[in-house]
């Protein structure tokens, strides 16, 4: 093997190593079944050769119901042993800390588009500083995607239509690989990129090299630009729910429900507002299905984010975990 | 073999025959439930996510002509079973009579369908561009619409195969093909039958009724 | 039993195949037997096909570069690999082909129970591959044999119409092939065939026909809404026009995760039986490797989740669904230990179908325990959507499924055929059928793991070494797939004439004469015996078979 050609990968997240020692228990696990069982059937195999044309095998004797109920319980045993450890990693995996960055991605055929925190943006490339907790919403312009970076041991699927999360806390400075995993047409196999993990000093003066890409406008301009300020706005004569304050906190929707104003649920009030209307109020706002791209939306939760200083916290973190996006309607 | 032609070579009584007859159709039976429940889990899966969209678009189906519908088909499926009847007990023209009600109201059922989806057609709730939904939530209306044509759709598709074998079954009933041992055939169809029927009986109230309330 | 000592064994006067040939008898036929030589041929052409694909793909991931045909190209034919091989290969194989030939005669029936519609299953068949076909002539389609929404049912280009409908008639009749099998074992066995003497093979189908029947047709009408979708642009699976694209994957996954075991527990039949007659011993625990089939059957319905630990379920339900993953190895471990517990003081002959058979364990096992590693969540999410997956399920899908085919191909074939093959050829094209397979398929274990994503046209340049050991393997593999068809074709013109039990074997399909006559057998055989039961070295006076 040239050195080019790695057996290991580089692990480079706090959780990647975990997954390695899992990976290797199970190896060894494996190993052994597979060298017993092969092992076995070569020794029988070649032991207990025919001899004769006529030789018939040797029938046991008595009942065998202990050898079957040790080998069926033994190896459950060990895999339930291993299915709670790898849910443990799971759930580490899904949990992001409380205070983590908050970066955007978008999927679309076939690029990546990222959005740190203070609006920087990246096609395909992502640079995130060393030890600290970064968490990547995403989600999809078109098809499926899966976010993968092998050497942090974690893969997320951008879902058209839901925001999914993905947490890590790169270990180790160095570029990394970013691919799509999941199939999703043409060039497929050239949607990758790569994860440059940096000090955070470096990060700091990367951050202020680059330029803010103003390709669209921030969530503020798109605001007034959609005219949502004639009708959200915080005085008598306003039509809709003030946002103010809102954002993680419940609201109660006509029809006596409540549900939690989180991402997805001002995603889903911009697109389809008829769905879910704050109680006391008309349905009378129109869609913007089909006016805003991904990213614009992304710009305007992040705006609607802005107005309620300190509200993170409250949002269940695996709110976007949940099967259905607005489970938590309906509890 | 085959001194008497109704037992097929492969069979040693007409027992085993019709055991297998019947145990193949439950069988078919259970398949079909399946094939639905793939349409059933996705309705309950949307209308539990979207239940004002699904109760507003519910608004629009005609409480009425569901029920005549409904007791149409159950008609139908009390002729079908006296076809069976008649059938076991040899009565040729008892079964010939009791499958063409059968036909008949099945085809009645069918043409009280057509008006309903002429209907929506006139009030453009046909799923695709032209689709126009007056209540909130259109996006999620289309969805109820997308599953209420795909299932009473399926389910007319069953009828109208139903229909042609009711047709076949019915001549060779009239050349006097079946007999107290075996008419497998008249037994097949009714158990098929049955299961069209029932499937109506759920799609009834899942489609028509249920989400009203949350309109009142 | 009743084979004695054959000085020379001939081919029976009047059998199956004795019988004229004009196309109609066979096209029309409604002997269980012919049907089965029906559907070797379609399987056969199915497969050479997918095969087909393989090698392009194996020449295209060569070097790095994605150089030999353009990406929409490759996309199209890994797409097209996956529908044939899945589709209209591996599910019928066993199950249209061995099962149709064997099944009546392994429970001493005339024929299945619906003769008619076992030859209507068959049309059904060849009609979806035919549509299959056609669409793979005018360009292929690129969606991925998972179909995935809201790629195919909105981005994806090509004739994905065509092909879906296709893989939704080839549902039927996989359905009512379960269909007739069910009704079959139930109501057609001899006198004195109780459900414990049944032989393996057919609890295998048993539990094979269950799936068939509740699993293909959710696919058919998930199929179907997918197919509409993109027909009239209407929301059911596409987020954009209101629907979930999440639902289509649990749709989806939960009959094609029972798929699987519909492609695998048939093949564990045969192995059971394979075994068995080659260490002529009843198989260790019978029952608990006739309950482990249907273990898995039933258990195989409750896991299908597992396929989408990543595409953000809840956490609740990746616990759910990564525990009853654990549990349905657990009977697939149980057949494994006692298959190997069958061998323990067997009298073993190295005959081709045992190599295969043994071979099979081996490889399941590694196909077995890597599902297991994929089970488990903390260390999916790495290997989710990688060559991990690619080389796990082609362990399990050719190490298990295409072996235990080939194994019981080469079981039987002298059965079916009345002509033994060439046994130097059939050892040599196993062996290089073992090797080749593990040096393709091997190394794509270590690719996933390394993180190369499945599915790719091009890759970075550190995965090629690699990659070109699994492209060797693979050309060994493919040599080792043309041979027995050179050698089993040539058997048929050969006039090494089998007798009626050349393995000297317990079985009622070994009691009849080879190749059988149409109606099976003579007069209806009572059984009195359990399954494999060879007389013991004190009972000297009955000597067994050649």
């Amino acid at each position: 093997m040239t050195p080019n050609t790695p057996i290991f990968p580089q692990g480079a997240s706090t959780y990647s190593t975990e997954v390695d020692i899992l990976f290797y228990v199970y190896l060894g696990l494996a190993a052994f079944f597979t060298v017993a069982i092969f092992g076995l059937v070569t020794v029988f195999a070649v032991k207990y050769r025919r001899k004769k044309a006529t030789d018939v095998g040797v029938e046991p004797q008595g009942h065998a119901t202990v050898i079957e109920v040790t080998w069926t319980v033994l190896p459950l045993i060990l895999m339930l042993g291993a299915a709670i450890w790898g849910l443990k990693i799971y759930v580490q995996q899904l949990t992001p800390p409380p205070n983590a960055k908050e970066y955007y991605v978008v999927g679309k055929q076939w690029m990546w588009k990222i959005e740190h925190p203070d609006g920087r943006r990246e096609i395909n490339e992502l640079h995130v500083p060393k030890g600290e907790d970064i968490k990547l919403k995403m989600t999809s312009e078109d098809v499926i995607h899966s976010f993968f970076i092998p050497a942090f041991r974690i893969k997320v699927d951008a879902v058209p239509g839901r925001y999914n999360t993905m947490w890590f806390n790169a270990a180790k400075t160095g570029t990394y690989h970013l691919f799509c995993a999941e199939y999703c047409g043409v060039d497929h196999a050239r949607m990758i990129g790569r994860v440059v993990v940096m000090e955070p000093h470096e990060y700091q003066e990367w951050l202020s090299g680059t330029k803010v890409r103003a390709a669209t406008a921030t969530g503020e301009e798109l605001f007034v630009a959609k005219a949502c300020n004639t009708c959200h706005r915080p005085d008598s004569s306003a039509r809709a729910p003030i946002l103010n304050g809102i954002f993680g906190k419940e609201v109660a929707l006509l029809g006596g429900k409540t549900i939690v104003a989180d991402d997805e649920y001002i995603r889903e009030s911009i697109l389809n507002p008829g769905a879910k209307v704050v109680s006391g109020y008309q349905p009378i706002m129109p869609t913007f299905k089909g006016q805003l791209s991904e990213e614009e939306i992304i710009q305007l939760i992040k705006y609607v984010r802005s107005l309620s200083p300190g509200a993170d916290k409250g949002v269940p973190k695996t709110a976007s975990l949940a099967f259905s996006s607005s489970a938590e309607a309906h509890p | 073999m085959s001194e008497n032609s109704t037992l097929a070579h492969h069979f040693d009584s007409y027992a085993q025959q019709k055991e297998s007859a019947s145990l193949g159709m439950w069988v078919f039976i259970s398949q079909e439930i399946m094939f639905f429940g793939g349409l059933f889990l996705a309705y309950t899966i949307y209308r539990w996510r979207f239940p004002e969209a699904f109760a507003y678009s519910s608004n629009e189906l005609d409480i009425g002509l569901g029920l005549f519908n409904t007791i149409v088909l159950i008609g139908s499926s009390l002729t079908m079973a006296l076809a069976v009847r008649n059938a076991a007990l040899g009565e040729k023209n008892g079964t010939v009579r009791n499958l063409i009600l059968t036909m008949l109201l099945g085809s009645v059922f069918l043409v009280v369908k057509g008006f309903e989806y002429a209907h929506k057609w006139q009030h453009h709730l046909i799923p695709g561009p032209n689709f126009q939904f007056s209540g909130p939530d259109p996006v999620h209306a289309q969805l109820f619409f997308v599953l209420y044509f795909s299932m009473t759709g399926l389910h007319a598709l069953h009828m109208i195969v139903g229909l042609g074998i009711l047709a076949w079954l019915t001549a060779q009933a009239a050349k006097g093909r079946f007999t107290p041992e075996n008419h497998n055939y008249v037994e097949g169809v009714g158990l098929y039958w049955h299961f069209v029927d029932i499937i109506w009986i759920f799609l009834f109230p899942l489609l028509y009724l249920f989400g009203r309330h949350h309109l009142t | 039993m009743t084979s004695q000592h054959e000085s020379a064994p001939a081919l029976p006067e009047k059998h199956y195949l004795s019988g004229a040939w004009s196309p109609q008898d066979w096209l029309l036929t409604k002997d269980h037997k012919r049907i089965g030589i029906l559907y070797l041929v379609g399987i056969s052409i199915f497969f050479a096909l997918g095969g087909l694909m393989a090698v392009l793909i194996r020449m295209e991931l060569a070097t790095p570069s994605g150089d030999l045909m353009p990406a929409d190209v490759y996309n199209r034919v890994f797409t097209m690999h996956g529908v044939l091989m899945v589709f209209f290969f591996l599910i019928p194989s066993i199950p249209a082909v061995l099962g149709n030939f064997l099944l009546p005669i392994m429970i001493g029936a005339k024929d299945l129970a619906f003769p008619k519609i076992n030859l209507l299953s068959w049309y059904i068949y060849m009609i979806g591959g035919a549509m299959t076909f056609y669409g793979l002539l005018v360009g292929g389609i690129d969606t991925g044999w998972t179909f995935y929404t809201p790629l195919s049912s909105g981005y994806a280009t090509g004739p994905v119409l065509t092909v879906a409908v296709g893989v939704f008639i080839a549902g039927f009749s996989s359905i009512l092939t379960g269909l007739n099998f069910i009704v079959t074992i139930h109501r057609m066995r001899a006198p004195g065939l109780t459900w414990f003497r049944l032989p393996l093979f057919v609890w295998g189908h048993y539990a094979t026909s269950i799936i068939q029947i509740l699993g293909t047709p959710v696919v058919a009408i998930t199929i179907l809404l997918v197919g509409a979708e993109r027909l009239f642009h209407i929301g059911v699976f596409d987020p954009k026009i209101g629907g979930d694209p999440i639902l289509f994957q649990h749709l989806f996954w939960f009959y094609s995760h029972p798929a699987v075991y519909i492609m695998i527990l048939p093949s564990m039949g045969v192995v059971s039986e394979i075994i068995a007659a080659f260490s002529r011993k009843k198989v260790f625990g019978y029952k608990f490797v006739a309950f482990a089939s249907i273990g898995i059957a039933v258990l195989g319905f409750l896991v299908w989740g597992h396929h989408m630990f990543t595409s953000g379920q809840s956490l609740y339900a990746g616990a759910v669904f990564s525990f009853i993953t654990m549990l349905v190895a657990v009977p697939s471990a149980i057949k494994v230990f006692n298959w190997t517990a069958t061998l323990y003081k067997g009298a073993i002959a190295w005959d081709t179908p045992l190599l295969y058979a043994l071979g099979f364990i081996g490889l399941f096992t590694i196909g077995g325990l890597t599902g297991v590693m994929l089970g488990t969540l903390g260390f999916d999410l790495h290997v989710h959507d990688t060559y991990f997956v690619v080389a796990h399920f082609h362990y399990v899908m050719v190490g298990g499924a295409i072996l235990g085919f080939l194994g019981g191909l080469h079981y039987w074939w002298p059965k079916i055929t009345g002509k033994l093959y060439n046994e130097f050829w059939s050892k040599i094209s196993a062996g290089i059928i073992f090797i080749g397979f593990n040096l393709t398929f091997f190394p794509q274990f270590i690719l996933g793991y390394l993180g190369m994503p499945r599915r790719y046209h091009s890759y970075p340049e550190e995965f090629q070494v690699l990659n070109i050991l699994s492209s060797a393997g693979a050309s060994i593999l493919g040599i080792g797939f043309v041979i027995p068809v050179i050698y089993l074709l040539a058997s048929l013109a050969n006039k090494r004439y089998a007798g009626n039990n050349p393995w000297g074997a317990v079985g009622l399909e070994w009691q009849i004469p080879s190749p059988p006559p149409t109606e099976n057998f003579e007069t209806p055989p009572v059984v009195t015996d359990e399954p494999y039961t060879y007389p013991q070295p004190d009972e000297k006076e009955a000597p067994v078979g050649v």
